[in-house]
């Protein structure tokens, strides 16, 4: 019985949290949100050399061939530092070629994938989150058609695993003909969202299906949980230290009880979040019976509790935690981003009844 | 993360499974049929009592936490009565053991464990609730003896008690926490009165108990004169151990979806209704959020690495969670949820109402959800103390 993070596991977060304070500090952030000609060409090339772009592909294609609880750590410094790197395509893409390519497909792509060539992003939000604005594709005869919304990195993707209205699964190619791209401008300026409309474009199956996209979408939705995470401990850090410091009526305004209960009550709602993240991606590999209802709970109590700490973190700085000076919203961006992504908590929960039987829908 | 059991924590799991089945016959429900005779049972097997010495009438094993783990989930799933738990067992003996003297351990322990003392705490008072130290109770100094004068409250089990573990005052001259005592007093020494304390709940869980010149010989204090305090808050650890487990919030919750697919409205499943059914899948995360949290405290303490605000927060939250999940099951129930006596209507003996009301006193009694608030700031996030005011 051990539930905890292994040695090298700490030392591969901490050396990740060093890397990004340089290669993703808070002035670089800044640059990429207030310039769309600036796609992060340099942080992404720091992460590649520190090995992330290969976290989740198997050593004999080039990678590290970690679990997803690694991904989890690094999803969860990402976070913390509001990088500006897609990174759920980074995992996704390895998981829908081990489990539902061809050896060909496999040897194509992982060694790219793993040495940061191409990027990945996963076309899975109507899957998932269900269909907005008459979105989905539809596929027949090797081709797809229709659209697709909400894709982090799909801007910049040069590969795509899309999922079709049947639940099916697909390999596009970035240059294929057909495929357009549009930038869907959002709240979060750290993470780019794509509109992507098929037309006729040509596709490779994936086999797996359903199944597949159940496990694209677990381990998806632990990744936002653990990005969301890492944002809301820095916000939380950055509200103890501030209240630390700032005086108003003649002492520090953390001795004031109406605003330590604040921080005592954000540590409290955050805490067990992390376990609880810790055991989703845990079980994606070790515990399969309980994958999905664990992701979906880690999703929907950290979206949850993500909006408590970015609402109550920004309040204990006062005024000045809405100003762009302090340059907390990102943080509290990047929060309000992944309550909905793949899903916002009220349907996470619902789709977490239905594994258990408790739903009749 | 390596949640798989050794070879060795399998084959004892297998053991405690053995023993409940050989003596299923002896308890129903979470009942034993005879309370003192399967107490013993466990001691003699290893299943209460289990780290305590031979010498004081325990079992005499090693502290092994993962052990202790398995017998608890195995009881659980059993529905088997794990064996007394009053306040002598789970407070006074281990702080005898940490800090009694050899005679205090060789009288009181092992009848204590058997079930023949019952002991009660006496710490709060009227006037010291969350500011304990504040307490107000004397004990006077007269040849061999304490006179002590002055009042306890919340003092459960006292009209049953043979015994209490208090807290007086001294030393009224030193510092506050430097001039409090622990004592052990016998309930029927002359000058004490018992009047039980009637809540919300309709039943007296509690008492006032009342001292006149109650006489007590010196040698009945623990772990030194002016000492109480120190010897107190080793007690006071495992009290907020015990409120708030992880365990217990899984299993009434267990029983909340249990009511919820089984309860119908206008035929129709409690759960069917799309609110309620979010409702208890929030509950269900927080639930689970929890007992993995305390997972990675168990592996903490194997490991002897500091919890931090992990440890810090599960009072708390692990109350606040039990009180929510009786709160929706009265919901769920409607209008059954505010029957109270016996009647053809009422469910589950009118538990849920009772735990609704009863445990609202656990977030407030073992520390206010305030003082707990302090404690996680304070100690977890390292932010100052309030100020004391000026003297006016």
């Amino acid at each position: 019985m051990d539930f905890a993070l292994t040695q090298d596991q700490r030392l591969m977060q901490e050396s990740l949290v060093r890397t990004l304070a340089e290669a993703s500090s808070l002035d670089r952030v800044r640059k990429f949100a207030g310039d769309l000609s600036d796609k992060g060409g340099d942080v992404w090339q720091a992460l590649v050399e520190f090995g992330l772009a290969g976290i989740c592909v198997p050593e004999e294609h080039g990678g590290l061939g970690l679990g997803l609880l690694d991904a989890a750590l690094a999803s969860e410094a990402l976070g913390a530092a509001v990088s500006p790197v897609p990174f759920m395509g980074v995992v996704l893409a390895p998981i829908a070629l081990l489990r539902g390519g061809t050896a060909e497909q496999q040897a194509e792509w992982l060694p790219k994938l793993a040495a940061g060539q191409v990027m990945a992003a996963a076309v899975i939000s109507e899957g998932v989150a269900g269909a907005r604005d008459g979105a989905g594709i539809r596929a027949s005869n090797g081709k797809l058609a229709g659209k697709g919304l909400f894709v982090p990195g799909g801007m910049a993707a040069g590969l795509l695993i899309v999922a079709d209205t049947e639940g099916g699964l697909h390999l596009v190619r970035g240059d294929a003909a057909g495929l357009r791209r549009h930038l869907m401008p959002g709240i979060d300026e750290t993470r780019r969202l794509a509109e992507l409309d098929f037309d006729g474009v040509e596709a490779e199956p994936l086999s797996g299906g359903p199944e597949l996209l159940t496990a694209l979408r677990d381990a998806g939705w632990v990744l936002v949980a653990a990005d969301s995470l890492g944002a809301a401990q820095v916000m939380l850090d950055k509200a103890v230290a501030y209240a630390k410091e700032r005086r108003q009526f003649d002492r520090v305004i953390g001795s004031f009880q109406a605003v330590k209960h604040l921080c005592a009550e954000m540590a409290a709602e955050l805490e067990p979040c992390r376990s609880l993240v810790w055991y989703a991606a845990y079980a994606f590999d070790a515990a399969p019976a309980e994958a999905s209802l664990m992701a979906a709970h880690a999703k929907a109590l950290t979206s949850e509790v993500g909006r408590f700490v970015a609402r109550t973190a920004t309040e204990v700085h006062g005024g000045m935690g809405i100003t762009d000076l302090l340059g907390l919203h990102f943080w509290f961006k990047r929060l309000g981003l992944n309550r909905q992504l793949l899903g916002g908590p009220e349907r996470v929960r619902e789709l977490a009844a239905r594994m258990q039987g408790l739903s009749a829908a | 993360m390596d949640l798989s059991e050794t070879a060795e924590m399998a084959a004892f799991r297998g053991e405690v499974r053995g023993f409940l089945a050989a003596h299923k016959a002896e308890f129903e429900a979470g009942a034993a049929k005879d309370l003192k005779a399967w107490q013993k049972l466990l001691i003699a097997n290893g299943y209460a009592a289990r780290t305590i010495p031979k010498a004081y009438g325990g079992y005499g094993a090693e502290p092994d936490i993962l052990k202790s783990r398995i017998i608890a989930e195995e009881f659980i799933a059993a529905a088997a009565p794990r064996g007394m738990a009053g306040q002598g067992i789970s407070m006074l003996v281990p702080t005898l053991l940490e800090v009694g003297s050899e005679e205090q351990k060789a009288r009181w322990i092992e009848p204590t464990l058997n079930g023949d003392i019952i002991w009660c705490q006496g710490y709060s008072e009227p006037g010291a609730g969350s500011d304990l130290a504040n307490l107000q109770t004397k004990a006077v100094e007269d040849g061999k003896d304490f006179i002590i004068s002055g009042s306890k409250i919340w003092t459960s089990t006292a009209h049953l008690a043979q015994m209490m573990f208090c807290l007086v005052r001294t030393e009224p001259q030193a510092a506050k926490h430097e001039g409090i005592s622990y004592v052990l007093i016998p309930m029927d020494t002359p000058g004490i009165e018992v009047r039980p304390l009637k809540t919300m709940t309709g039943a007296s869980e509690f008492n006032e108990v009342f001292f006149t010149d109650v006489r007590v010989p010196q040698d009945q204090v623990v772990g030194g004169r002016g000492r109480g305090w120190f010897v107190a808050n080793t007690t006071l650890k495992h009290e907020r151990g015990m409120l708030g487990d992880p365990n217990a919030a899984e299993a009434r919750l267990n029983s909340l979806v249990h009511l919820m697919t089984t309860e119908t409205v206008d035929g129709q499943r409690i759960v069917d209704n799309p609110i309620f059914r979010d409702r208890l899948m929030q509950l269900q995360g927080r639930v689970f959020a929890m007992k993995f949290n305390g997972l990675r405290l168990l592996t903490s303490q194997l490991t002897g690495e500091p919890a931090g605000i992990a440890g810090l927060i599960v009072k708390l939250q692990g109350c606040e969670l039990n009180h929510q999940i009786a709160a929706l099951a009265i919901d769920a129930l409607g209008e059954l949820g505010v029957l109270y006596t016996d009647g053809p209507h009422l469910r589950a003996k009118g538990g849920w109402q009772r735990s609704y009301m009863f445990d609202l006193g656990l977030i407030i009694g073992g520390g206010t959800a305030q003082i707990q608030k302090n404690i996680i700031s304070e100690r977890g996030l390292g932010m100052p103390r309030e100020p004391k005011p000026a003297a006016a």
